[in-house]
């Protein structure tokens, strides 16, 4: 079945809502608009207001809303318009939702979905186009979801949910107008490993989110140069899946960590230095990043581009890795 | 090539690893021919250096006493390492410790190398040439900035598996392949040719050489290395070096012969100041380069001069050459066979050896008008045999 990322979100939360009277959807838009990326249009109709619920602009009052609901036995999808705008519940998310099973000596838990846009690239200026989701990564206690292709998409959400501590899930906002297969609505998708995207023998990429794709795209154009790069997706940045992308480098023996975060203390920063922990004797060339750059994510569309990571620059920085042809 | 040290009161030179050719960057030091306290002239031999393509005997460019030998034989080492000190004649041991005592690259002995920078080893590479016990200092970094990567390692061991002459072969096809490679991606080349009679000059050969043993009888190849000489110091455009993004011309005329192996490939050796030169020593200079060129010992001189090169296919039976420019040089002349044509002369067809002479040349320094009036001196050159 081809459909879109956008309708395979809107598909993994009508089958919860269906399979489960415990989920039900909160936050801005959701309801009578339909969500700011359609993803929940015509839900207000189908599921009332009950389980759909429209919420004021304030994420520390509704995120704070859904750790309330979870901890009370409920199972909350709270929808945060953008990664730039969680911010304000970051107090929640973290000293709270991330928190309460250890203060409560493990007499609770949070079972509590969070879904937000995340990433650049449609000139919505810089408050609305950061990428943030390095910094969730960071924190004990949740897990962070990136899913980059529409079986992710549809897959993680129910996985999301059948976990019994809080999860992020993060949509990058460039990825829901994509189209894609979607071979299985059997729900539970491996929730704990990367995914080789691509094989290859001479470099590993490894990304995950929106840059899956210019990652697949500079692979691409490196075999047409001889260059045969693998393409590693990490799917969840937190617990992070070392396993998989430290096998793949110690074949290639050289990496490019591909993150549309900034640099530095980034989520990139972590896998080098995974590497290096780990796989410093297979490698034949330090690793690579290519970030943003270290600027407010600007509105020109030029500078947007410029100031993200492009296939061209995952190219080249590729190709500074390898001995010259 | 030697540095002078401004020191006031002391002449001490540096004597330092030339550069064997363009694409040489590092040598092996094989052997010194001089010891400590030895007096050394001009041009002689000190040294024997093994490039990648052949074992070449380095010459000293100054007068002097070896003071101090500061690599020692099996050493590999960059181009401009300080390999010896020598003392300006009549200078003393005790005036060149002086000096030796400010200038720490001369410290005494043991013997060592100026500290080299750290090479660039991937821990991978490392890690391989530990497993297959392969001394990491003798495997050439082909990676970024030049590091030792896990394929360079294994490439040494698949060298050291195999046997001396294919590994020599290889090596020697690598930098063919670089310096080629380097001319067709830099140098915009064009071609030019012309068929030459060498009626006279044919006459003239078996003039000159009817008295003489076979083993001092002159070959035409000489005429045309000595007429692509003498035409070149009229065209000087096509005789020098492209370096840093300009023509240098060179004053003298070093022609460099290429010269195929019989283990395969190639090398180009100069005959030196050749348009000063009389055939009859230039044919006893060819005949000994190309004997030492197959035996792989030559002159450090003969290796890194040549202005220009010729080259001469006519042996294999081809009728012309399109050559390609051996960097940095501008020009490369070419002769292929000679043939017996029917030919066109003062309005009669006559039966005439005739030889297709063609031009490889760098646009950046010449154009082809230039190259055309090149090769019509030249042809006009072979028509007067005597005069060369």
């Amino acid at each position: 079945m081809k459909i879109t990322y956008r309708e395979a979100v809107r598909q993994a939360l009508h089958d919860a809502l269906t399979r489960d009277p415990r989920v039900f959807l909160m936050g801005e838009d959701v309801g009578r608009y339909g969500g700011s990326y359609a993803v929940t249009k015509g839900f207000l109709d189908e599921f009332g207001p009950e389980r759909i619920r429209d919420t004021p602009l304030s994420e520390l009052a509704f995120v704070g809303c859904g750790v309330g609901a979870a901890l009370g036995g409920m199972r909350p999808i709270v929808e945060v318009m953008t990664v730039n705008f969680s911010l304000l519940a970051l107090d929640q998310i973290m000293n709270n939702a991330a928190l309460l099973r250890h203060m409560s000596g493990g007499q609770f838990s949070v079972p509590l979905v969070i879904r937000m846009a995340t990433g650049a690239g449609r000139q919505l200026a810089a408050q609305h186009s950061h990428s943030l989701e390095g910094w969730y990564a960071h924190i004990p206690g949740i897990k962070i979801l990136a899913p980059a292709t529409v079986e992710d998409a549809y897959g993680l959400l129910a996985a999301a949910l059948a976990d019994p501590d809080p999860v992020l899930i993060f949509e990058h906002a460039l990825l829901y107008n994509m189209e894609g297969e979607l071979t299985s609505l059997q729900s539970g998708a491996d929730m704990a490993h990367a995914r080789v995207r691509r094989q290859g023998t001479d470099v590993t990429v490894i990304t995950y989110g929106g840059t899956l794709w210019k990652a697949l795209e500079a692979a691409d154009t490196l075999a047409a140069d001889g260059i045969s790069a693998e393409v590693i997706d990490l799917r969840v940045l937190r617990p992070l899946d070392d396993t998989t992308f430290l096998e793949s480098v110690r074949r290639t023996r050289r990496a490019v960590v591909v993150d549309e975060g900034w640099r530095s203390g980034s989520l990139a920063a972590e896998v080098s230095a995974r590497i290096m922990e780990q796989a410093f004797y297979d490698l034949d060339a330090p690793v690579a990043r290519v970030c943003s750059e270290e600027v407010p994510i600007p509105y020109a569309r030029h500078l947007e581009e410029a100031a993200l990571p492009q296939a061209p620059k995952i190219v080249a920085a590729v190709k500074a890795l390898l001995p010259k042809k | 090539m030697t540095t002078a040290i401004a020191d006031g009161h002391s002449g001490m030179r540096e004597f330092k690893l030339p550069s064997l050719g363009a694409d040489m960057d590092e040598g092996t030091l094989l052997e010194w021919h001089v010891q400590p306290g030895d007096v050394v002239k001009r041009g002689q031999v000190v040294a024997v250096v093994d490039t990648s393509k052949a074992a070449i005997e380095v010459e000293c460019w100054e007068d002097g006493i070896v003071d101090q030998l500061v690599v020692n034989p099996g050493s590999t080492i960059p181009v401009g390492t300080v390999i010896a000190l020598l003392r300006q004649p009549g200078e003393t041991e005790a005036q060149a410790a002086q000096w030796k005592a400010k200038h720490p690259v001369a410290a005494p002995a043991p013997p060592l190398t100026e500290e080299p920078a750290r090479r660039r080893v991937s821990p991978a590479a490392r890690r391989q040439a530990e497993e297959k016990h392969i001394d990491i200092e003798t495997v050439t970094g082909t990676g970024p900035q030049g590091a030792v990567t896990v394929e360079d390692v294994d490439r040494t061991v698949a060298a050291a598996a195999g046997a001396a002459v294919p590994d020599r072969a290889a090596e020697m096809r690598r930098t063919i392949a670089a310096a080629m490679a380097r001319s067709k991606h830099e140098i915009p080349h064009y071609y030019l040719a012309t068929e030459i009679p060498l009626a006279a000059a044919t006459r003239w050969l078996a003039g000159v050489n009817e008295s003489r043993p076979i083993t001092e009888r002159l070959l035409m190849a000489v005429l045309f290395i000595k007429a692509t000489a003498l035409a070149l110091v009229k065209f000087p455009e096509l005789n020098g070096f492209y370096r840093d993004g300009r023509f240098e011309p060179s004053p003298v005329v070093h022609v460099g012969v290429a010269i195929s192996l019989r283990q395969g490939g190639l090398i180009a050796p100069a005959l030196l100041d050749v348009n000063s030169k009389p055939p009859n020593q230039l044919m006893r200079e060819l005949a000994d380069l190309v004997k030492r060129a197959r035996a792989l010992s030559l002159k450090s001189s003969e290796f890194a001069l040549p202005t220009v090169t010729v080259t001469n296919l006519g042996d294999q039976g081809v009728e012309s050459v399109y050559g390609v420019i051996y960097p940095p040089q501008v020009a490369l002349v070419g002769f292929g066979k000679i043939t017996e044509r029917a030919w066109v002369a003062d309005g009669a067809v006559q039966i005439v050896p005739v030889v297709t002479a063609s031009l490889s040349a760098d646009h950046r320094a010449s154009d082809g008008h230039r190259g055309g009036l090149f090769l019509n001196e030249l042809k006009t050159l072979l028509q007067q045999p005597e005069g060369l």
